[in-house]
């Protein structure tokens, strides 16, 4: 049950940060931009297994 | 505009690129820093937990297990294991265990030491309790590097934590990380989670290997009362309360004895007594590096245990401990530990003389104190054939 939960979180991990991505890209705002980047860090971080 | 706009968004995407790669490579090489162990003249053996459980193989926590003596099989002396690292994030403990496989000589019985009982918390720090992420000892042939580690297992390796967590056997309700801590988790089951396996598997070896004595090391926060004591199971008082004497009036220190609580479930002290024939006994030194008064929390506080904060914090009579302008030196702690162990086999021998384990070699704290912790680490590049092996 947890490998499958742990899946699943992978994931959902994977969506956000790939929506994330797609908002960085489409902002016109620096200030959003840098927020985006910024809350991104930690996603990738998680979805590379890194921390 | 247009151009601007990807212009800026190129720097951005560069900055945020080099602080991923940068934080990235850090983290990487903090969880994969391979910890040298240039084991000793008693080295006998070295397994794998997953020899007493396989269901631990191939996980991260299937941990060396460095069998030191005269003999592998079960003879009729006695057998004690000594578990380093169960929380990584209190050093004292990996590194006396550490000093014990690269000097002991054991002279009677069999010494199996684990020098890291959580691997996977030794690969996590806490970054937003400013922890370092690793830390090194000076020796003098240079310096060895460590990593700092955690009180819980990587959430890389378990994960997720429940909102409750239920401890096994007793169903008593701990707070939802302790799922992921080592000294909770006893005695483990074959079918739990990756921290519960690895408490099984050590159950596994304590009964299949008929240990006598289980030592489990550990540093604690001085405002935090079980500090600087043996924690006893009532099958170990009478061993605990005679090492305690015979520590304060040989190896210079004073070390109280606490008795287990029957209630607090989970633990070393209290779970491998109750489902083990084995004795276990748990040793705290002070590490006002884990006091949340502390100051700045680096590599510095981490040896040398010196922080003004929690000293006055000990001057509002916060403290458990005293806490002067020398602080709690690894050494200090390095050495009460390999003393209090050198003791706590004397009496066990003594008490138990068809059963003995005896040991020479192991530096007492005076000599820890005296020569540092790095004078006892062995050189790496010097090391014999198959005498080499890594954490």
């Amino acid at each position: 049950m947890a490998a499958f939960i742990t899946f699943l979180y992978y994931l959902m991990v994977a969506f956000f940060s790939a929506c994330f991505i797609w908002n960085f890209r489409r902002s016109k705002n620096w200030q959003t931009e840098v927020l985006y980047l910024i809350v991104l860090l930690p996603f990738l971080l998680r979805l590379f297994r890194l921390k | 505009m247009k151009n601007r706009y990807a212009l800026r968004k190129t720097i951005f995407t560069a900055a945020f690129l080099l602080v991923f790669i940068f934080s990235g490579l850090s983290f990487y090489r903090s969880r994969h820093l391979r910890e040298p162990v240039v084991a000793g003249d008693g080295l006998l053996e070295v397994r794998k937990l997953s020899h007493y459980f396989p269901g631990l193989k191939g996980s991260i926590n299937d941990a060396s297990v460095y069998l030191l003596g005269k003999g592998t099989s079960s003879s009729g002396e006695g057998a004690a294991l000594v578990l380093g690292g169960a929380h990584p994030e209190e050093p004292a403990g990996r590194l006396a265990a550490w000093l014990l496989v690269e000097n002991a000589r054991v002279e009677a019985g069999r010494l199996f030491v684990i020098l890291t009982a959580n691997p996977s918390a030794s690969t996590s720090t806490r970054p937003g309790g400013a922890y370092p992420p690793d830390y090194e000892i000076p020796t003098p042939w240079g310096r060895q590097k460590f990593r700092q580690g955690d009180r819980w297992s990587n959430p890389l390796d378990q994960w997720p934590d429940p909102e409750v967590y239920i401890h096994y056997p007793s169903r008593q309700q701990l707070a939802y990380m302790d799922i992921r801590n080592q000294n909770r988790t006893w005695p483990g089951r074959p079918d739990g989670t990756m921290t519960e396996k690895t408490c099984y598997a050590m159950t596994q070896l304590i009964i299949k290997e008929k240990i006598d004595l289980v030592i489990d090391l550990h540093e604690a926060e001085l405002q935090y009362p079980v500090i600087n004591t043996i924690v006893a199971h009532q099958k170990g008082e009478d061993l605990a309360a005679l090492a305690s004497m015979m520590i304060s009036s040989e190896e210079g220190f004073n070390i109280g004895v606490e008795y287990s609580p029957v209630a607090l479930r989970g633990l070393s002290h209290r779970e491998i007594g109750d489902h083990t024939p084995a004795i276990p006994l748990l040793l705290e030194t002070p590490e006002p590096f884990l006091d949340a008064t502390r100051g700045k929390t680096d590599r510095a506080l981490l040896l040398t245990g010196r922080d003004e904060f929690v000293m006055k914090a000990g001057r509002h009579g916060l403290l458990f401990e005293k806490l002067d302008e020398n602080g709690w030196p690894i050494e200090v702690r390095v050495g009460r530990h390999l003393s209090s162990i050198i003791q706590i086999f004397k009496v066990w021998t003594e008490l138990h003389p068809d059963r003995p384990i005896q040991m020479e070699n192991v530096p007492r704290y005076a000599e820890v104190i005296a020569n540092g912790v790095g004078y006892y680490l062995k050189n790496p590049d010097g090391a014999p054939a198959g005498r080499l092996f890594y954490e």
